[in-house]
């Protein structure tokens, strides 16, 4: 009899866990999904619903004129293309630099390995905003302040660069270098071994680091806010937090909208291909 | 010999660049800290130890932002790392739906923290924002939250924590997954109860990489700046000025390149003193185990 009740007992107590894990998990998640859902449903909303009481996630009334009004006060369209051409930009340079001396630094020996790698890993560690003001005091002298080019060359060179180089030299420390040898033995020259066996061999892990490089140009709000003045250079995070009225109050609905054509194609990417981004991040990010 | 000059063809692109963009602006910052440099004037004077004298004598927004900058970056490690770690030990239990709760909670992770910031910006507006409108429901009646000091300053220290809580847990639950099952059923075996067997068992195991994660929580929340800039800017009455944001303010605002400079050498240092502490820690750890 007792046997039966603490058996009973050692059912039901897991269920309630259960209940109760649920709903600690629901309380957890909640703040992280509802600005989405929120964001969505405001960008939707006519002026006179976005502070409405009680809230609604549903408006009454659907505004579409709101995603009309993003393009037409903004050049967005060109916004958006000043991203996307930055980011495939960093990306393609970013994969590039990084193969050649990820390879270099986990297959090649030579004098000062070991402290130049030291030295780039520095960047890691670096908050942006210390090097900024002499940054941007060089590239003024060069004239390419109010231009793209601080927004390609600093994530390629800097900590994002740095970083994939540091993904590069560790999948190659941890492949056998075999097959490279006996390419080596049939007369392929090191960029021939590069471009033949390595690149193809990389392509995973390659592959991660053109997603922490586009991610990281495509989110990335200071360097733009410092290097940027003119409207129409602007980029996607900058652009989306530009809707303002005569006053420099936020027409919400509209900075809304502009939010969510802007966060859409990130989310349906990360739809798409969520094991990659989140194994990319992970990875990066757990070194 | 040529193994080495073909080592060096294949770094220069990226060692070249570092040097231009990171190792000469460092150096350079040092240097600036010990002028007048202003954005509006041609030349910088030197003024020798002035911008740091200044910082530390006169200007009291300077110990302000110190602070600020503690208690930013302490709250943020707590909540980001406790999230984490909850929601890691909660999704590890094979609970059904586990993978969908793990991606909603990664959506943040992907957006840019400018719409994260925008978005909870226009969620925490004082009259009629939603948050507020959600307290009322229960009669609490929320404070203009990014306009009163104490409240801004929480407002963007949870958000800022928020944005990353998916991302530790994925990291969080890969090390779970490298626990040994053995461990577990042996804590088991000798009667261990669920508390204990986290307790005893999961979080020692889970030590090493809360360390690791901490540190990157920790250097992370040290260079934040969307936040605080599209949020808060700041204010009120620099209630939420992070170093960081001052560097931005001093520098590009207000144009004292200077004294931004000597501002940011001191970020730098404390920096630098973390990623000593870090070295230290993981040394430590890797002994004692």
């Amino acid at each position: 009899m007792s046997d039966q009740t603490s058996g009973r007992a050692a059912r039901l107590r897991p269920v309630a866990l259960r209940v109760l894990l649920y709903v600690l998990l629901v309380l957890a998640v909640a703040p992280l999904v509802f600005p989405f859902l929120w964001m969505a449903s405001s960008a939707l909303k006519p002026p006179a619903e976005i502070f409405s009481y009680p809230p609604r996630l549903i408006p009454q009334h659907v505004a579409w004129e709101n995603l009309s009004e993003v393009f037409r006060l903004q050049p967005f369209a060109r916004q958006i293309w000043n991203s996307v051409y930055i980011a495939a930009a960093v990306t393609a340079l970013t994969c590039a630099l990084s193969l050649l001396s990820g390879y270099a630094f986990a297959r090649l020996r030579f004098p000062g390995r070991n402290l130049l790698f030291f030295l780039l890993l520095s960047a890691l560690m670096l908050p942006a905003e210390v090097t900024l003001i002499p940054l941007f005091k060089m590239l003024r002298l060069a004239n390419l302040v109010d231009t793209h080019v601080p927004l390609i060359i600093l994530p390629v060179f800097g900590a994002t660069g740095v970083m994939a180089t540091f993904l590069i030299r560790q999948f190659f420390q941890s492949l056998p270098p075999e097959v490279e040898e006996a390419a080596q033995l049939d007369g392929l020259g090191r960029l021939g071994i590069i471009w033949h066996i390595a690149m193809p061999l990389a392509r995973p892990m390659l592959g991660a680091v053109a997603i922490i490089a586009f991610l990281a140009s495509w989110n990335s709000y200071l360097e733009p806010l410092v290097f940027l003045n003119r409207v129409e250079l602007f980029t996607v995070p900058v652009a989306i937090t530009a809707y303002t009225d005569a006053t420099g109050h936020p027409l919400w609905n509209v900075q809304m909208a502009a939010t969510a054509i802007s966060t859409l194609p990130v989310l349906l990417a990360y739809v798409l291909a969520r094991r990659q981004i989140t194994d990319s991040l992970a990875h990066a990010n757990s070194r | 010999m040529r193994e080495t000059l073909t080592a060096y063809l294949l770094i220069s692109p990226q060692m070249l660049g570092f040097i231009v963009v990171v190792l000469i602006p460092l150096i350079a910052v040092l240097v600036l800290s010990f002028t007048d440099s202003n954005l509006l004037a041609p030349d910088a004077r030197p003024v020798g130890l002035d911008n740091y004298q200044t910082m530390v004598t006169e200007d009291p927004a300077f110990w302000r932002s110190v602070v600020t900058t503690g208690i930013f970056a302490a709250g943020l490690v707590v909540i980001n790392v406790a999230m984490s770690l909850f929601l890691a030990l909660v999704l590890h239990r094979k609970l059904r739906g586990a993978q969908l709760f793990l991606a909603l909670a990664f959506l943040p992770v992907v957006t840019s923290q400018a719409a994260w910031a925008i978005v909870w910006r226009f969620l925490l507006q004082g009259e009629g924002g939603t948050v507020n409108s959600l307290l009322s429901v229960f009669s609490i009646s929320g404070p203009n939250w990014l306009f009163e000091a104490k409240p801004a300053l929480a407002a963007v220290t949870v958000v800022a924590a928020l944005k990353t809580v998916g991302l530790k847990a994925v990291i969080f639950l890969a090390a779970l997954r490298s626990i040994p099952k053995e461990a577990i059923e042996a804590a088991r075996l000798d009667g261990a109860g669920e508390w204990q067997v986290h307790r005893r068992v999961i979080l020692p195991l889970l030590a090493p990489t809360t360390l690791v994660v901490v540190i990157i929580t920790l250097i992370g929340s040290f260079q934040v700046f969307d936040y605080i800039m599209l949020m808060t800017n700041g204010g009120p009455s620099h209630a939420t000025t992070v170093l960081a944001f001052a560097i931005y303010q001093q520098g590009f605002e207000l144009m004292r390149t200077g004294y931004a400079s000597a501002l940011a050498v001191v970020l730098f240092v404390i920096t630098l003193g973390l990623v000593a502490v870090q070295w230290w820690a993981r040394k430590e750890w890797v002994h004692s185990e």
